[in-house]
């Protein structure tokens, strides 16, 4: 079936290479921000100085910082450069909308403006890779759709009727972030910069990390698998391996990823079946990924001379292969016996590198060398530089993941050593902390290396650039329209299936609600999971300010509060946690790094005087901690008066308090605060320190997980 | 708490709602025939779109 074509039937185009572009130049700045960061909190954990005495650059701030750069800013731009540039191209169109390009460019830049200082300024919702408070949020899901509305408009005036693997991979990306992000930053404002979690405890634990796993899936992995399928190829200008492995890699991978988040919550007070549901799916994971990988690889077949050779093909191999190593070890990760050891340690630090440094970096690295001369019109400045950075990178890269490898199985086999009479060897967790100090300057060295790869190539495109020609000229191209096309199959039918493509997204983005619905909907609902306990009682007005003070500060990275149910953490913490202590707790702050001890017993374990001293110099209490100082909490005074309203908030949210609370909250909040200091008096504190933020922060670690601690009263109660 | 229930009067229906639709999109992706050549977009994305000369 041929139809004879006329020259006049053929349309001219050209493409926003200038939008390109500009994510390009953004990536560069951002990803030297983002690794520069990475590099300081791990200098900040060899030396414990390098917080500063200084709110804003302790590590509890900077890692939330850290790992948004690293996620949204840079990864993030990256995305954008290479789906703006192989889309239109894939898809033989300009982009829909120039003008809702350069929304989609500057609105980002701006949330990421807006990251840099609500962060290191304390203003963070906790809950991991969602730090961002609610005003940023709403803005990310604004430019996030303008993003998808220009990209799915571009795929209605497309030129060619197959829509190619790569773009279905964006489809998939677009849309299965903007209901992640959006579900899990669900919050009720307090004020313009603070708000609390519409769930609680477990049920936000879940949601979180339904989030967090997803946003490894679907941010760092679905979007890259679809650059992977879009520039290998073209690169090595030879057709992908096997099309129809990558059809079915596609798939199967949105299939069966949406599920494999509770993996992050193993041994939790989580359900045991969607915990089991989680393990299930994420060693079922390891099938597609490495059918992706593979078919990666293979494309590559024959060809290793040039992989040899050339630059771009060495990042890109590169990168496939450590998608393989991380796609396998992640499952790895998720299996119950190899969590108990590894959950909590470095080593899950170590596997998110491998990852995001292995897949994410190389494969930005290798698409900006591709795409950079082609951009400008000209020659790479420097190949050498490009290798340069390569072993630059790829080296730092082992010693971090080696490093991290090392401190995770040490620290994991020293928690969990017992000796023959039943007691913990290393009884100090401090020890522990200690026995990896080591590790921890190899980690920052090999980040270093990473870094200045990275501003090698920084440099390297500086100067390409510099190099092009001055005039750049939009390149005009020519295709047939798609009505022009002819159908090689299904005749009639395919006119009713042609606005189809929007649909299409309607509807996957559907599927993937499916699996999760399914898997947060009991947990959310079922009440019979969470048996309420009448001991525990919402948090006091002052322990809610001190909470306040927790979340703020990021204590949650480096501490748990979580005493899973095995020997080693009961003999350490104490009893076992349980889902009913939780109930009041928005956000959740569970943790997911033990770079000190847990702290859900912290409550009552010293006195208040401990705390006092501890907080404002570790050191002085325990002599090998690396715990920052924070002097600025003996400084800054608690804010009474916006008690009343954060009360309100979260009883509006369900924590049954009274009017009389409600009403008083200030005058309670300083009554508490007057007990604490007339004890801490006798030991030398000031009176004056009766209105300081530490206060509020004593009374909330006092309060930690001590409800269930007494005996159980009759009325005991499990809501329905 | 009741807010919790309510979520689930949302919720399930949205699941069953969803899921319908998911088998849709398998027969629809299938059908309409976008897998039924899976050979040549592989070696049709490496072409470069044709300059046009004209100007
Ligand atoms: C850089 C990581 C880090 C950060 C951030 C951090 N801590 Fe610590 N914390 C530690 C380490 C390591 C220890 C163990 C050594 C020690 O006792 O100081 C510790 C110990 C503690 C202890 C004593 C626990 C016990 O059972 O003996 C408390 C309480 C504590 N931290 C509270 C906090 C609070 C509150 C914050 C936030 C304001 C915080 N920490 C932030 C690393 C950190």
């Amino acid at each position: 079936m041929t139809t004879e074509t006329n020259s006049q039937d053929f349309e001219t185009f050209s493409y926003d290479d200038k939008l390109t572009k500009m994510f390009v130049i953004a990536t560069l700045i951002w990803g030297a921000v983002a690794l520069f960061l990475g590099v300081w909190i791990a200098f900040e954990l060899a030396s414990y100085k390098l917080n500063l005495d200084l709110p804003w650059f302790t590590f509890g701030r900077l890692r939330p910082l850290h790992t948004n750069a690293a996620i949204f800013a840079f990864i993030g731009n990256a995305i954008f450069a290479g789906v703006y540039y192989s889309t239109q191209r894939l898809l033989k169109t300009r982009l829909a909308s120039d003008l809702l390009g350069r929304i989609h460019f500057w609105g980002w830049q701006l949330i990421i403006v807006g990251a840099a200082i609500t962060l290191p300024l304390g203003i963070s919702s906790a809950k991991e890779y969602a730090e961002l408070e609610w005003p940023l949020d709403i803005l990310v899901a604004a430019i996030w759709v303008t993003f998808g509305i220009n990209f799915f408009l571009t795929i209605q005036k497309r030129r060619e009727r197959h829509i190619y693997v790569a773009i279905w991979f964006y489809i998939a990306t677009i849309i299965t972030v903007a209901v992640l992000y959006v579900v899990n930053n669900l919050a009720i404002p307090v004020s313009f910069m603070k708000s609390y979690s519409v769930f609680a405890g477990v049920q936000d634990a879940l949601v979180q990390w339904w989030y967090g796993h997803n946003a490894v899936a679907f941010f760092l992995t679905t979007p890259f698998l679809g650059l992977m399928y879009y520039f290998i190829p073209k690169a090595i200008n030879r057709p992908v391996y096997s099309y129809r492995l990558s059809i079915i890699h596609f798939w199967s991978l949105i299939f069966v990823y949406i599920w494999a988040g509770p993996h992050h919550l193993l041994y939790s007070t989580l359900p045991e079946w969607v915990q089991t549901l989680g393990v299930g799916f994420s060693i079922a994971l390891w099938a597609p990924s490495w059918g992706g990988m593979i078919n990666g690889l293979l494309t590559l077949r024959g060809a290793w001379d040039r992989v040899r050779r050339e630059p771009i093909l060495k990042f890109m191999a590169t990168a496939v292969t450590f998608y393989g190593m991380s796609t396998f070890e992640g499952p790895l990760l998720s299996i119950k016996s190899v969590n108990s050891l590894a959950h909590f340690t470095d080593w899950i630090v170590g596997h998110v590198h491998s990852g995001t440094i292995g897949w994410n970096y190389m494969l930005t690295s290798g698409m900006i060398y591709f795409m950079v001369p082609k951009l400008w019109n000209t020659k790479l400045y420097s190949e050498r530089l490009a290798n340069i950075q390569f072993w630059s990178s790829t080296i730092g890269l082992l010693f971090y993941i080696v490093s991290m490898w090392a401190a995770g199985i040490t620290q994991g086999l020293m928690w969990r050593a017992i000796d023959d009479t039943g007691k913990l060897v290393y009884k100090d967790f401090v020890e522990t902390v200690d026995k990896i100090i080591p590790m921890y300057w190899l980690r920052a060295f090999g980040g270093t290396l990473v870094l200045i790869g990275f501003l090698i190539l920084i440099y390297n495109v500086y100067k390409t650039i510099k190099n092009a020609p001055k005039d750049q000229v939009e390149e005009k191209f020519k295709a047939l329209p798609l009505s022009a096309v002819p159908l090689d199959t299904h005749g009639g039918r395919h006119r009713k299936l042609e606005g189809l493509p929007l649909l299409f997204s309607v509807l996957a983005f559907l599927a993937i609600l499916v699996g999760s619905v399914i898997e947060l909907v009991p947990s959310l609902v079922s009440n019979q999971f969470i048996v309420m306990d009448a001991r525990v009682k919402p948090y006091s007005a002052l322990e809610v300010a001190g909470r306040d003070v927790y979340v703020r500060e990021g204590c949650y990275t480096c501490h748990s509060q979580l005493v899973r149910p095995l020997i080693e953490d009961k003999l350490r913490y104490g009893r076992v946690s349980e889902a009913a202590e939780y109930v009041y707790d928005r956000p959740f702050q569970w943790g997911s790094r033990r770079i000190g001890p847990d702290l859900h017993r912290i409550g009552k374990k010293y006195g208040n005087i401990w705390h006092y001293r501890h907080m404002l110099n570790p050191r002085e209490i325990t002599p090998l901690s690396i715990m920052p100082n924070y002097p600025w909490l003996y400084k800054n005074k608690v804010k009474f008066e916006v008690l009343t309203k954060k009360l309100s908030v979260l009883a509006a949210l369900g924590a049954p308090y009274s009017e009389e609370e409600l009403k008083q909250a200030p005058a309670m909040a300083k009554a508490q605060a007057k007990l604490i200091i007339d004890e801490l008096i006798a030991d030398g504190v000031p009176e004056k320190m009766v209105n300081k933020e530490i206060i509020a922060l004593i009374a909330y670690l006092q309060r930690l997980g001590v409800d269930m601690a007494e005996e159980k009263k009759d009325e005991v109660t499990s809501t329905k | 708490m009741e807010s919790r229930l309510e979520i689930l009067n949302i919720l399930i229906p949205m699941a069953l709602f969803l899921g319908s639709f998911f088998v849709f999109l398998f027969i629809w992706a299938t059908k309409s025939g976008q897998y039924d050549d899976l050979d040549t977009p592989s070696k049709r994305m490496l072409l470069e779109d044709e300059v046009d000369l004209k100007e």
